[in-house]
């Protein structure tokens, strides 16, 4: 089907070929989105809904499971959503100015090392995180940042240090794609390393931050691997690890209350997909690694 | 946006061709350069030696002994390859940790690649609207490595779920498929292919490099659809594919959240969601064996750094760049 000749005239088969490539799409993507509908479904069923309908809408709409999830524990999950949402923008912060910096300094000074240093940056992209949590969170507790009354520097503090090298060599690539003309004019007329950095390359970098930001928000927001193991008390968790809690409750009645919650949580990526979902699709075609 | 949109498989022989030696300008400005790139540089050289470099030498040290958090340092002992020992010979678990994460990267990541591949084609010709399936195929793969995604999937396979109500349809009587140790891995794989949005893109960039003048020779050649597929998109697909393969391959060996709400964080039922990062995150964080899991994500590196090399080296076989050499 995809090696059909753009150029060739197309015959009036071509348009039964259309009809038949829209229906089998369509039925795919039925396939794809209908756990998402059937969540959302879920979320406003009551608990003998969730047991006897088997159908996508509820009978009766139970929007209870909102306010029943809200305060299912001893903290509500207002404190967990401010607690994911200020990990999340502190790391889109993070993310932007250590990689940027980090970037413009591989794609556009001549230093000692250099090539050295980017293939090291390079085999980080691969390094497994899971590698290093058991020594990181060693290290972490010696210093104090583990259990502490703000344990968040264990998340925090590795963002501000560019250590997500994809995102630095995303703007590697992006930098590249500058014409080195605009540094040599600036040069010329005096500007700086800095000079240049902060009136040429920053502000023409604008589209690979804005897929930084909206990258790092998104995995942050989903993560959970780091935050499970560096979060301790209830008041500090984030979503997803209070999202977890619910599990631990083996009482089927928190079914409703649970996807209610989920679906809240899934919400901000949802809104960063329709406000940049074209730029989502192409950010990650750039040079999409992870996913 | 004004990125290349070919993915680079090798992105290292990139990094190294990509310094334009221009002799140009005096040895004082060529100093002063060179110490405002590492004046820039240093927030990330900082983060490679404390965030990267010393735990991991921290962490093969620790791979040595029995450190397990609680006791002070002064009465840590040195064990030397014992936990080494104990995970090729000694711990069955370990073994079918190693399986299990096997077996889910084998037969997940290629029916993703599949399932990416096939939609790509599909979604390959302009016409209107094709941006929107395009996003929405790619939607999943936002969202699929939460917990809230994890959750609606363990419910979807279980009795009351949404699979098993698509079963009764067709008159069959479905069962709570994530409490059976003989499907609870293949509904975290089913979750996985689920996410085929990214490689998607991936694969339609990848299509949009092929020029039409290919298939425009097959065809005044007599080619068909399927051979014009053959002969023409694979191959010249060829790197792109390769590309996807190994990114998948090493994220499928790091399934951890899906397992984790699954499971509740055992690896159950009977072990069969036991990824081998969940095994790692229960010795180190639920036992405390944090000598013998240093030693398991040693373990782990290396076997994924040899299975990139395996894979790198089986590309020279079957990947085809267009450049007319074979790099």
């Amino acid at each position: 089907m995809v090696a059909q000749t753009p150029t060739v005239p197309r015959r009036r088969s071509g348009l039964g070929r259309q009809v038949v490539r829209l229906t089998i799409l369509t039925a795919i993507l039925a396939a794809v989105l209908y756990p998402l509908f059937w969540m959302i479904g879920t979320s406003f069923k009551s608990q003998e809904e969730i047991v006897n309908n088997i159908g996508l809408l509820p009978e009766t709409f139970t929007p209870g499971n909102f306010s029943d999830g809200w305060n299912n524990f001893d903290v509500s999950f207002g404190r967990f959503f401010l607690n994911s949402a200020m990990i999340s923008l502190l790391t889109v912060v993070g993310n932007a100015v250590s990689c940027l910096l980090a970037a413009y300094a591989f794609a556009r000074l001549r230093f000692r090392l250099r090539g050295f240093w980017f293939a090291i940056m390079i085999g980080t992209l691969l390094l497994p995180g899971h590698v290093l949590i058991v020594p990181q969170y060693i290290l972490f507790r010696t210093f104090g940042w583990v259990g502490s009354d703000w344990p968040y520097l264990p998340l925090l503090v590795p963002q501000f240090l560019a250590t997500e090298a994809f995102f630095v060599f995303l703007m590697v690539q992006f930098m590249r794609g500058i014409p080195r003309e605009l540094d040599e004019a600036a040069k010329i007329d005096g500007a700086s390393a800095y000079g240049i950095f902060r009136h040429v390359i920053l502000p023409l970098s604008r589209p690979a931050l804005v897929t930084t930001a909206i990258f790092s928000f998104i995995w942050t927001w989903n993560d959970f691997f780091r935050q499970l193991v560096f979060l301790s008390d209830l008041s500090d968790y984030t979503v997803p690890v209070a999202l977890t809690l619910f599990i631990d409750s083996t009482s089927q009645s928190a079914v409703g209350p649970m996807f209610a919650m989920s679906l809240l949580s899934l919400l901000p990526v949802f809104l960063f997909f329709v406000a940049f979902q074209r730029m989502l699709v192409e950010g990650i075609n750039t040079s999409g690694l992870k996913g | 946006m004004a990125l290349t949109t070919t993915p680079n498989p090798t992105p290292s022989a990139d990094g190294t061709a990509a310094a334009p030696a221009t002799p140009r300008g005096s040895s004082r400005v060529r100093q002063r350069e060179g110490l405002a790139g590492y004046v820039f540089l240093s927030p990330w050289l900082i983060g490679l030696m404390a965030i990267t470099a010393i735990p991991m030498l921290l962490s093969l040290y620790l791979s040595f002994t029995n450190y397990d958090v609680l006791t002070p340092w002064s009465e840590v002992e040195w064990v030397g390859l014992a936990h080494y020992e104990r995970m090729f010979t000694s711990d069955p678990s370990y073994w079918h940790a190693v399986s299990v994460t096997l077996s889910f990267a084998l037969i997940a990541v290629p029916l993703k690649l599949a399932a990416a591949l096939g939609v790509a084609l599909l979604l390959n010709r302009a016409w209107r609207g094709v941006g929107l399936f395009r996003g929405l195929f790619y939607l999943p793969s936002l969202l699929g490595g939460s917990v809230a995604l994890a959750i609606v999937w363990v419910n979807m396979f279980n009795r009351d779920g949404a699979f098993n109500s698509f079963l009764s349809l067709f008159g069959i009587e479905g069962k709570p498929w994530v409490n059976d140790p003989d499907w609870a891995l293949e509904t975290l794989m089913v979750l996985a292919i689920w996410q085929f949005g990214a490689p998607m893109v991936i694969f339609l960039a990848g299509l949009k490099q092929v020029p039409t003048e290919l298939y425009e020779a097959a065809s005044v050649d007599g080619a068909g659809t399927w051979r014009q597929f053959v002969n023409v998109t694979l191959p010249m697909l060829s790197p792109v594919i390769f590309f996807n393969l190994v990114l998948e391959t090493i994220n499928g060996f790091q399934g951890f959240t899906a397992a984790f709400v699954l499971s509740n964080g055992t690896g159950g039922p009977v072990d069969s969601t036991l990824m081998y990062t969940l095994n790692l995150y229960i010795t180190g964080f639920t036992e405390l064996e944090m000598g013998y899991a240093s030693a398991m994500a040693w373990v782990f590196l290396l076997a994924i750094a040899l299975i990139t090399i395996a894979l790198f080296s089986t590309g020279r076989f079957w990947v085809h760049y267009s450049d007319g050499e074979d790099r």
